[in-house]
């Protein structure tokens, strides 16, 4: 843990990515079918609670995938989104582009996990592009991801490294969707977003729900 | 007699021809049928409108018939990679257009024209720029956006085996985009490493039955020393 000091100079400790992926993989239901997002997302995948059984779905068509391989017994026909070695656990399943994408739009993925570069107190989200000019824009699944999941949740740093707040009141990096975030798990805090706004779920040690609200600019309700 | 199997990458892309529509399978390093890929440059056929998931990575394979100056247009989702320098380049300099569609958007666009459908109604990329100003409509409380199929007059594949009839069936995640792509095509040519006599291909394994498929070429395959697929494979 890493210690910081806030405005009003109250200490609290920031969660660790490792304990942040930890503090998502307890909300995930036993049963649950989940697609975690490339990069800090795939964290997850190694603090799953055990005892759960939880079906990880891939965008490249395949639900069970299992970790990375031991050295040496790679496969690059079977590889995850992030387009690195993984396997199939029993019980998984190959299927196409279409049908894995209509797991998603058809409401049938119970929980998708995305990074976010910003998210509105409505759940509004952005994570594809920053809209600079010269950026290459990428958007691959997440559009479809965010959008057509039972529910999405945003995993980030609540302040980027300048200090400014990623929940925002309206983003102002183009969108991936509307509404469509209903829980923003980030290394101070969790927050679940909804149609009024902010609903505060826990904060990491010292730091207060009005401490937070100072930080982000935003209402958080109790 | 019906007998799909060309003799060569050659013999079964014969007859593309320039300003073509090529739909492209695989997704990283699954699934992309990189001898058909080189097979396409060395034929000539240009201002090609290429579809893909991505937009080339490296030197090689859709990177390189970037790089030939043979596309026109690029449809995919996800272009910008750590290794798409040749995309990047000629998307910089204004060379080739590109089309950014959610990949999900992309699947269901290429199943829906094989399946005939005239246009759906999705809500993926509702409200962001994706959308564009397409027509939208609200149903049953909810916003959809309405995306067009997309059309390939040839698509490129890799399966695993098939027969003479054009039945194929795919390994692992390599599958991805081949399906829907053998269905929207005009002609589809796919490779495969193994040809099954007639008959002996499990019909309930069956993925992609002949009735999608023009052209089979029979092609080596690269495994690592697990029996897994080697990324030079790719």
């Amino acid at each position: 843990m890493t210690q910081m000091t806030n405005s009003s100079t109250t200490p609290y400790t920031r969660r660790t990515k490792d304990e942040l992926a930890r503090r998502v993989a307890q909300d995930i239901f036993d049963g649950a079918v989940v697609n975690l997002g490339i990069g800090q997302p795939t964290l997850v995948a190694n603090h799953l609670p055990p005892g759960r059984e939880i079906i990880l779905h891939s965008e490249n068509g395949i639900l069970g995938m299992g970790p990375a391989p031991a050295a040496g017994d790679e496969d690059f026909d079977l590889i995850n989104a992030g387009k690195q070695p993984v396997t199939l656990l029993p019980g998984g399943a190959y299927f196409h582009h279409a049908d894995s994408f209509a797991m998603m739009r058809g409401g049938h993925l119970d929980i998708c996990v995305l990074g976010a570069f910003q998210v509105s107190a409505t759940g509004d989200l952005a994570n594809w592009h920053t809209g600079e000019p010269g950026a290459i824009p990428a958007v691959g699944g997440a559009m479809d991801l965010a959008t057509g999941a039972k529910q999405t949740w945003v995993m980030m740093d609540l302040l980027t490294k300048k200090g400014e707040s990623k929940l925002v009141r309206q983003c102002s990096y183009p969108l991936t969707g509307i509404g469509c975030v209903k829980r923003v798990y980030s290394d101070i805090a969790t927050l679940e977003c909804t149609p009024q706004g902010l609903k505060l779920v826990d904060t990491v040690e010292g730091l207060t729900r009005e401490q937070l609200e100072a930080l982000i600019g935003l209402p958080v309700a109790a | 007699m019906i007998d799909k199997i060309a003799s060569s990458v050659a013999d079964a892309l014969a007859g593309v021809r320039d300003g073509a529509t090529v739909l492209i399978g695989g997704f990283g390093t699954a699934g992309i049928p990189g001898e058909l890929i080189d097979g396409l440059i060395a034929q000539g056929a240009r201002d090609l409108t290429v579809v893909n998931n991505n937009a080339g990575n490296g030197d090689t394979g859709l990177a390189a018939l970037l790089e030939a100056g043979r596309v026109r247009k690029i449809i995919c989702s996800f272009p910008r990679q750590a290794d798409s320098h040749v995309f990047d380049a000629l998307y910089r300099s204004g060379k080739l257009e590109l089309e950014l569609v959610p990949q999900g958007n992309l699947a269901e666009r290429i199943r829906a024209a094989g399946a005939g459908i005239g246009a759906f109604f999705c809500p993926t990329g509702f409200g962001t720029e994706l959308a564009g100003q397409r027509e939208t409509r609200e149903i049953d409380g909810r916003q959809y956006v309405l995306e067009y199929p997309i059309h390939g007059d040839v698509a490129l594949i890799k399966a695993e085996r098939g027969d003479r009839w054009g039945n194929l069936t795919y390994r692992k995640a390599a599958r991805n985009f081949g399906p829907v792509m053998a269905m929207a095509a005009k002609k589809t040519i796919a490779t495969v490493h193994e040809i099954a006599e007639l008959g002996t291909l499990d019909p309930e394994n069956i993925v992609t039955p002949g009735i999608f498929v023009h052209r089979l070429v029979r092609i080596d395959r690269v495994a690592t020393q697990a029996g897994g697929f080697a990324r030079k494979a790719a």
